[in-house]
């Protein structure tokens, strides 16, 4: 019953949808103001059917309804609680019903807090992300429905793929999709925009603050699944650049653009054209990511071609979406006034090479991502570009990136000083300057290239901070003053350089824990030890425990640090018998910002087990400055400006409006 | 500067960095893309030793041997022809015989392939399609084995 709950609510979403995406602009053409009122209340109906829907699929997850069979498929009786949960979006049709879960609360969210926007560019707003809400409402309800029933309910069900039944996948899809999703909200505000016909600052004010959250929880969501897939794959890797992975970073990347080009036009109403253009790309982006995971078009075009009607869905609503979006731009863009003007040495200048360097690193992700099915479709050959080419095309546009990073902030809008700036900027260079040679003295000649990354992470580090240094008055002033003057600073300019600063603290750990790090593989008996950076791993032996719904094979290794025993490390495989599949479960020890990790590969027929053991030095920092980012974006979203200047220009626009 | 000239800037620069971009972008084409190939091509296209290749299969039943130092042999088979391979190191959980292989690596002059990483198939439910795609040009893909691919969502 609750499953026809469930699908009916998300029936009757689909008409609150189809509502909301005409009847605001009806209103907003015929000044209608309770036409263009109604679409508040949809968009909170439209949200409260949706998470009814989601709620009655997690009930049915939870009480093991294996008539259902999304549930059947996904989920296994003695799974622990928290993984029946997770199993609601560890699958096709349950993450589809969380997507649109989420565009539906950023719907609601702007309904519900909006209320100082311009009314008719709120009833564009919500009208155009009611489109999206509908055409996927659509997708779900033809080609993915999770509450279709079984005729004869199975006694158990399927299992959830082991892989996923992990803590990490408890919340990383989630951050990932309200980030991915959340950019649905720029995409809204510029085709508002573009149907409007104008634009102004008070537009930047509104989408940045939603932009840089959406930013956020992306950043936070790509690292945790960089973690996630770090220790679950069990060869310590973090980073893959495989299409998944590709398909969250490029809107990442484009999104990151966005953030830093809203500023230039909220602050000096320049680069509209170009601030609108990549909020429609950065959705864009989001949604091709979408279709790549969710068209079974990486994992098999066989799949894909047997069972198209997915496939073929996401794609219309991604020509639909993409092309109608640039269609509108390429009309109605031209239209827009033109904004201030700046010399190309300014902040504003800056802000373009950023803006210039992340759109191009982005292309060579999307290159390399989409070109190997291109050529498969075109030609049949099958190519696998893999790290290599990334490294070689995506590295070297990001250090020029990086290089650039410290002289934005410094530089004053409008018309900038570079020579001052980089005065300014000597101590940052001075202290790159010896981690380069420090770096050099300590590793012996490992590596040419690796010491210069370090100098460039410790420059950007020492670079963001300088500007929090000089206008707070560390070092020259006493220490109440620069407190005082600290607290005086905008939240934003904190922001700016915290975010600055945990992209060089991720790169670091990059750095480190790809060049200096060290790996062991070998065949092991009880009793024998291994060694690697000066750790010492003796094998105690091994156990075998039953968990829940499988049985675990656990080797236990004691960890001594010179004569000292620092720890006990317990790498274990897990065999699912629902599934006969095995999972790797890594040991973890962290030291410092290192870890060392080993994990357990097949047992000989002498009795020995074959290890991986590997040391990552800084490893922990790539996450760690991932977290400091995201706590960059929240300083700056926490920003006063963003909090109580919004009515003002809310005003000026409603005077625009009327003249 | 008028606002042209300034345009003109932004833009030359703009040009500038995707000239770059582009230039990156065909370097790395060349150098580090690999081609994906099954046991027959190989032997029919007489691929040159030492290019680097992934070649696609199943592992034929009764061709693994392990040796010292997590040493392996085995031969990966699309049905016709057979290609040697060996590989150091620990191979993954689901490589067996008669299950798919993906190998990456090099052609030796003796017509062995030395793989430098080993990939197998995820999960029961889901074949590397490279190994779908190689059998069934080989003619040994019956389509009862097209069982849905499993999601390997993340």
């Amino acid at each position: 019953m609750i499953a026809e709950l469930g699908h009916y609510a998300l029936v009757l979403a689909l008409a609150l949808g189809l509502i909301q995406a005409i009847a605001p602009i009806v209103g907003a053409r015929a000044g209608d103001a309770a036409l263009m009122r109604l679409a508040n209340s949809t968009a909170l109906m439209q949200f409260a059917f949706v998470a009814f829907s989601f709620a009655a699929l997690t009930i049915c997850y939870v009480n093991s309804d294996f008539s259902v069979a999304n549930v059947f498929e996904n989920s296994h009786s003695r799974m622990p609680l928290i993984y029946k949960i997770t199993s609601v979006w560890g699958n096709h049709e349950g993450s589809m019903l969380l997507w649109v879960l989420i565009l539906a609360l950023f719907g609601a969210l702007v309904a519900a807090f909006g209320s100082n926007l311009p009314a008719t560019l709120k009833a564009y707003v919500l009208a155009v992300q009611s489109w999206i809400a509908s055409a996927f409402y659509l997708f779900i309800l033809l080609t993915s429905n999770p509450f279709l029933r079984l005729d004869q309910a199975p006694s158990e069900g399927r299992d959830l793929n082991p892989i996923l039944q992990d803590p990490g996948l408890a919340i990383h899809p989630p951050l990932l999709y309200v980030g991915y999703v959340g950019f649905s909200l720029a995409f809204s505000f510029a085709i508002a925009a573009l149907i409007e016909g104008r634009i102004d600052a008070a537009w930047a004010r509104w989408v940045r603050p939603w932009t840089l959250a959406a930013w956020m929880f992306l950043t936070i969501g790509i690292a945790m699944g960089s973690y996630w897939a770090y220790y679950t794959l069990g060869w310590g890797g973090f980073w893959f650049w495989d299409p998944v992975e590709n398909a969250s970073f490029m809107p990442w990347l484009a999104g990151t653009a966005l953030l830093h080009s809203a500023v230039v036009m909220e602050k000096r109403n320049a680069l509209k054209i170009w601030t609108i253009l990549l909020a429609i790309l950065t959705f864009s982006l989001s949604l091709i990511g979408t279709f790549l995971v969710r068209s079974g078009v990486l994992t098999s075009v066989h799949a894909f071609a047997t069972d198209p009607t997915r496939g073929v869905f996401i794609l219309a609503i991604l020509i639909l979406f993409i092309g109608g979006g640039l269609t509108l731009f390429a009309w109605r863009a031209p239209m827009l006034k033109q904004g201030g003007i700046f010399a190309p040495i300014s902040r504003e200048g800056a802000l373009v090479f950023n803006n210039l360097f992340l759109t191009t690193a982005c292309l060579t992700v999307f290159v390399g991502t989409l070109y190997p099915l291109a050529l498969e479709a075109l030609t049949g050959d099958k190519i696998s570009v893999g790290a290599p080419f990334f490294n070689l095309t995506f590295g070297p546009l990001f250090v020029a990136l990086l290089f650039v990073v410290p002289f934005g902030p410094l530089l004053a809008w409008k018309r900038g000083d570079i020579l001052g700036v980089a005065q300014r900027l000597m101590a940052a260079f001075a202290i790159g300057i010896v981690a380069v040679a420090a770096t050099f003295a300590v590793e012996n000649g490992q590596s040419v290239l690796a010491p210069f990354g370090v100098g460039l992470a410790f420059y950007v580090m020492a670079g963001s901070l300088i500007d929090l240094v000089e206008r707070t008055g560390l070092f020259r002033l006493p220490l109440a003053t620069v407190r005082m003057r600290a607290a005086g600073l905008p939240r934003s300019t904190w922001g700016t350089a915290v975010a600055h600063f945990g992209v060089a603290v991720s790169m670091l750990g990059i750095i480190c824990a790809a060049t200096w790090g060290s790996e062991r593989i070998i065949a092991l008996k009880p009793t024998q030890t291994v060694s690697i950076s000066g750790y010492e791993l003796s094998f105690d032996g091994i156990a075998r425990r039953p968990g829940p719904n499988y049985e675990s094979l656990i080797a236990r290794f004691t960890v001594r640090h010179g004569a000292e025993v620092i720890g006990v490390m317990e790498p274990s495989k897990r065999t699912f018998s629902s599934r006969s599949m095995t999972t790797n479960e890594a040991a973890l020890m962290t030291i410092g910002a290192g870890q060392l990790y080993l994990s357990l590969g097949d047992p000989n027929d002498d009795g020995a087990l074959a290890i991986r053991l590997y040391y990552k030095p800084m490893v922990m920092l790539i996450w760690l400055g991932a977290v400091v980012m995201m706590l960059g974006g929240a300083l700056s979203l926490s920003d006063r400006r963003l909090r109580v200047g919004a009515p003002k220009p809310a005003a000026r626009s409603a005077m625009q409006a009327a003249e | 500067m008028t606002r042209k000239q300034r345009r003109l800037v932004l833009i030359g620069t703009s040009l500038c960095v995707l000239a770059v971009a582009a230039g990156l972008i065909l370097s790395a084409m060349r150098d580090s893309i690999v081609f994906f190939t099954s046991p027959t091509d190989v032997v029919e296209k007489h691929s040159p030793p030492g290019a680097r290749l992934r070649i696609g299969g199943l592992v034929k039943p009764g061709s693994v041997v392990r040796g010292d130092n997590l040493q392996v042999r085995f031969a990966i088979t699309d049905g016709k022809t057979d290609i040697p391979a060996h590989y150091q190191g620990i191979v993954p959980d689901l490589f067996r015989e008669g299950q798919g292989v993906v190998a990456e690596g090099k052609l030796e002059p003796g017509g062995t392939f030395a793989a430098d990483s080993v990939l197998a198939k995820h999960d029961e439910r889901y074949m590397p399609r490279e190994v779908v795609d190689a059998l069934k040009k080989s003619g040994r893909w019956e389509e009862s084995e097209s069982r849905r691919p499993g999601g390997t969502s993340r």
